[in-house]
């Protein structure tokens, strides 16, 4: 085994197993790509470290600088652990409707918590953390959805690793949140592979976004623009969450212990499966399944554990 | 074709209050119209200027955004679903 000096050098070179046996097409293979395998258990712990480094390069960090973020909590978490070995401090805006796990291992990597309303889910995060930033300009946002570091950092990794990995790829399926893997790896896809089809799975936002007071309120993150998401994707769809706790129980199966939203990638996976004659589909499981064993995914009767699910925000 | 459109919160109180309304349409074009006619209110919340939809919408037919079908031009089948959806963000 190998020795490291420091938890960043143990930040992505995530293993990819083949999970075929879900395929519900013999001639396709499915190949699961282990985010949930990065030290704080998240794919976020890439876009962190590219984002805490891009901004010490360019001089916006000192040591004692306040961070704010808003995030559901994979990135606020990376970035906590990651920003406070670093010595800053640390402030996450999150909406109260996010698993308590997420709210402890905030804590645990020392954190401060900022609540957002639960009913305007990761959209009212977002709205608050602007505002915040905007009246304490000495804090330093690094703001996932507008950090070129955050789809770069997947087409400088996470693209190149599938493609060193499996050559043979012909569809990418990932969970759309801030849209950063989906349009770093979409990107370095199109560029190395231009055959694959690139799809994104999303949970039924509506239903946990009750607040919004107009559909202005909606929320495209500015990568997303600027990345030409709309050209990079070849398919969006929406996983609902009984079906994405059902796959995310089959993964289990499999030895695979992912949080809900890489259930939603396997379920999207499948339907692509299901629509081609032959092919190899690479799907992202983009965290751990520990924060999210209070929802009951594994444990509850199927309906109550996806009453659960829709009211929290797993992506 | 027979279509049922899902309505998100913020735009049932243009159609008094309903979240589910029996529409028609052979694409997704002619469903809008035929609710937007129905429940004129609807209409600057779902449509840019130039008719195309707003880019805080999101329109799924069956689950499926339609920006990566044929979008407005996108075929419905009888008893299809027209989901409209606020663009959110997740991470
Ligand atoms: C569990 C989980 N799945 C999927 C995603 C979506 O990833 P991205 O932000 O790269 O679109 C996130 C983002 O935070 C996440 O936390």
């Amino acid at each position: 085994m190998a020795v490291y000096r420091s938890v960043d050098e143990l930040i992505g070179g995530t293993p990819t197993l083949d999970v075929s046996q879900l395929s519900p097409n013999p001639s396709v293979a499915l190949y699961a790509k282990l985010e949930g395998q990065n030290p704080t258990g998240s794919v976020k712990d890439r876009v962190a470290l590219a984002m805490l480094d891009r901004a010490e390069a360019e001089g916006r960090l000192a040591p004692g600088s306040v961070i704010i973020e808003p995030s559901s909590g994979n990135t606020g978490i990376a970035l906590a652990m990651l920003g406070q070995r670093r010595g800053y401090r640390v402030k996450i805006v999150l909406p109260g409707n996010v698993t308590a796990e997420r709210r402890q291992m905030l804590e645990i990597f020392g954190a401060e918590i900022i609540a957002s309303p639960a009913e305007q889910g990761s959209n009212g995060a977002v709205r608050l953390a602007l505002e915040l930033a905007e009246a304490n300009p000495d804090w330093t946002m690094l703001y996932q959805y507008g950090n070129e570091a955050n789809p770069e950092v997947h087409y400088r990794t996470t693209g190149p690793e599938i493609v060193a990995d499996i050559p043979t790829i012909t569809h990418f399926v990932a969970g759309l949140g801030t849209s950063g893997t989906l349009l770093g790896v979409g990107r370095y896809l199109k560029e190395h592979a231009p055959a694959v089809q690139v799809w994104a799975v999303e949970p039924p936002a509506g239903e946990q976004v009750e607040g919004l007071r107009s559909l202005d309120d909606g929320y495209v993150p500015p990568i997303f623009e600027r990345w030409g998401g709309v050209d990079l994707l070849d398919r969006k769809m929406i996983v609902r969450p009984r079906e994405s706790i059902e796959a995310t129980r089959m993964l289990a199966t499999e030895g695979v212990f992912s949080g809900i939203s890489g259930g939603a990638a396997l379920a999207g996976a499948r339907k692509a499966a299901d629509r081609i004659d032959e092919g190899v589909i690479v799907f992202v499981v983009s965290d751990h399944g520990w924060k999210y064993l209070s929802v009951g995914a594994w444990t509850d009767d199927l309906d109550a554990a996806a009453d659960h699910a829709a009211n929290v925000i797993y992506f | 074709m027979a279509v049922t459109v899902r309505l998100p919160t913020v735009l049932r109180p243009h159609a008094n209050g309903q979240s589910q309304i029996a529409a028609e349409g052979s694409t997704v074009s002619e469903a809008v119209s035929w609710l937007v006619g129905e429940f004129p209110g609807i209409a600057p919340n779902l449509l840019a200027e130039d008719g195309s939809l707003h880019r805080f919408v999101n329109v799924y037919v069956n689950d499926e955004d339609v920006r990566y079908l044929s979008q407005m031009d996108t075929a419905l089948s009888d008893g299809d679903e027209l989901s409209i959806l606020p663009a959110v963000a997740g991470g």
